[in-house]
């Protein structure tokens, strides 16, 4: 088991690393000069080549990777050409406000989806059952920018329950998440959709094992057995759907934030790769890849605690 | 102790209706070792069902009366019957491999019939559970406890489905093909243990099996069912010794079963 433990630990670093060394490398093949976009094009031949020294790009880059590997893990993102700032300053409001959305969405997906799972699985075929089926078939089809447009119109628009600016969290946490619920509700509820009906159908999947008749033949009511018994089995294929829907959930708020005029990681992006401001364009993808990669780490070892047949491999 | 008068199991939920069990009558005594026997789909399993109200199809219609103690268990509402599922009724099943939750510990399903009928201190629900997981048969009670059901044998795994069916030691257990999936050797020690729960613990069993000749090793008294009816009843012996029918004839494995049980031989 820990020598197992060990070995996953070891592999996640391994995936980590590699992820730094391809975030590093796609923007070193990239054509175009940093050292344009900032001096301008009427830039002498002298300026240029004082610049690239002072950037390090005229080191070979492979050093270059280390020399930002190592500035990058002591906290150094490097500097932004554009914004003129140390990346890691420039960025850390906009990392707080996408991982915000990103983790309120994620937990909107599991409020919403466990309990319509339930529900629906419990009740089968009655009409709340019904109901949730035409209901998740519609959400599911619909795309986080059309879905973001909708929640925006109809909590903001019709029904003015919340101001379509962004509040940040300078502004009381409690009136940040409030905003932040909107637009995480417009990333959540496509994806809630998809592991409601995932749900539904390993709770049913998992009614007609003969566990389950043992269950009942001891005196459970029927949600005794679904809670003390067919939950946990259930569950085990959602943590692994909610695993894979990690990047997902990101690559959604990505989107859902320019709905919303959100300034997250998601604007940032865009308007540092116009620029070529690629210190930040690397250090934005390296953030989302290692909180990809370790959620997936975490549901992995939740996986694994729920299903105790899986042991160390 | 248990009037079974005209049971029958009707199954309405493809084109024709299909009669499962038809008119199954039985008396059983207190402590009373009973068999049931018949080929794969005579409506055994559908008999044990329907007698401990775990049938959920409700496509499936139960009529006749099943009086436990002069009480007809098939009138009683769910919440009524579930004072008797697991408490004086219990069964186990020809399934030891999915019969048990794959992730739940074994020791924490042994004892939660205490926990549903409520009686004991966590503490005292571990002990009486212990005690019972060794009078199943279980070596090392204390580890089984803490065991996933993957971690063990089916035969260790029947015992303990043995142990759960028992920790409220009910008057009656039905044991539907219990030892079905498992091998002759291991098959044997079960059918050792259920005799001697039965001589300690006085628990009435109703044994089901396809198998005349383990039914003799067990029991004092047979029915035998084909197509959803008994169509012959009787002392084991008898039975085994001048079956009436051809059928029942066929059900007699031709294994040695009772010459290696104990107590077996007297009844020659
Ligand atoms: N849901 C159902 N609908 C119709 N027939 C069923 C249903 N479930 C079981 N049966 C039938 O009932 C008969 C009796 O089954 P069962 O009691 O399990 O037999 P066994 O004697 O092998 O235990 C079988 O022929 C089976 O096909
Ligand atoms: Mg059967």
């Amino acid at each position: 088991m820990a020598k197992a433990a060990v070995k996953r630990v070891a592999l996640l670093l391994a995936t980590l690393l590699l992820v730094t060394l391809l975030a590093y490398a796609a923007f070193s093949v990239i054509p175009g000069d940093p050292t344009h976009t900032i001096l301008g094009l009427d830039a002498t031949e002298e300026q240029i080549a004082a610049l690239r020294k002072e950037l390090g790009l005229d080191l070979p880059v492979w050093q270059r990777y280390v020399n930002w590997l190592t500035d990058f893990l002591h906290g150094d993102l490097g500097k932004s050409y554009k914004f003129n700032m140390p990346v890691a300053d420039l960025l850390a409001p906009r990392v707080q406000a996408t991982l915000t959305l990103t983790a309120v969405s994620f937990a909107l997906i599991v409020v919403i989806s466990i309990p319509l799972g339930i529900v629906a699985a419990r009740f089968r075929g009655g009409f709340v059952d019904r109901a949730i089926t035409v209901l998740t078939q519609v959400t599911m089809s619909i795309p986080n920018f059309i879905m973001g447009i909708g929640v925006m119109f109809l909590f903001a628009l019709v029904l003015h329950i919340f101001q379509p600016t962004y509040v940040s969290p300078e502004a009381g946490l409690a009136a940040h998440l409030w905003f932040m619920f909107f637009p995480a509700l417009a990333v959540a509820l496509p994806k809630s959709a998809m592991a409601v009906r995932l749900l539904r159908g390993a709770i049913l999947g998992e009614l007609d094992k003969d566990y389950v008749r043992t269950a009942y033949s001891k005196g459970n009511a029927t949600g005794a057995v679904l809670r003390r018994h067919v939950l946990r089995n259930a569950m085990i294929p959602v943590v692994t759907f909610l695993a894979m829907t990690i990047a997902d959930i990101v690559a959604a708020s990505i989107v859902v934030e320019q709905v919303f005029t959100i300034p997250g990681l998601g604007q940032m992006l865009i308007t540092c790769i116009g620029k070529r401001d690629y210190a930040v364009v690397q250090a934005i993808v390296v953030i989302l890849a290692v909180v990809v990669v370790g959620c997936n780490f975490l549901a992995d070892a939740l996986y694994r605690v729920m299903d105790p047949r899986i042991d160390g491999r | 102790m248990l009037d079974i008068r005209d049971l029958s199991v009707v199954f309405t939920d493809r084109k024709e209706p299909f009669t499962a069990v038809e008119k199954f009558n039985l008396q059983m005594d207190a402590g009373e070792v009973v068999g049931v026997v018949g080929e794969s789909g005579s409506g055994k399993s559908m008999t044990a069902h329907a007698l401990m109200g775990i049938i959920r199809n409700p496509r499936a219609h139960i009529t006749g009366q099943a009086l436990f103690e002069g009480v007809d268990l098939l009138s009683l509402s769910p919440r009524q019957l579930r004072e008797y599922q697991g408490d004086e009724l219990s069964i186990i099943f020809q399934e030891p491999m999915t019969s048990l939750n794959p992730t739940m510990r074994v020791g924490r399903q042994v004892e939660e019939a205490l926990r549903i009928h409520g009686r004991l201190s966590p503490a005292e629900r571990k002990a009486r559970a212990l005690e019972t997981m060794a009078l199943a048969g279980l070596p090392d009670p204390e580890a089984v406890w803490n065991a996933w059901p993957h971690e063990l044998s089916g035969g260790m795994r029947q015992r303990a489905m043995i142990a759960a069916a028992l920790v409220l030691r009910p008057q009656l257990l039905i044991a539907d093909e219990p030892t079905t999936a498992l091998d002759v050797t291991i098959q044997m020690q079960i059918l050792e243990t259920l005799k001697d729960i039965n001589r300690k613990e006085g628990v009435a069993i109703l044994f089901i099996s396809h198998d005349l000749a383990v039914v003799r090793a067990l029991c004092s008294r047979v029915v035998v069912m084909k197509e959803g009816r008994i169509v012959e009843s009787g002392p084991v012996d008898e039975v085994f010794r001048h079956p009436r029918e051809d059928y029942t004839k066929l059900l007699i494995s031709s294994r040695p079963t009772r010459t290696k049980l104990k107590g077996g031989a007297s009844r020659d």
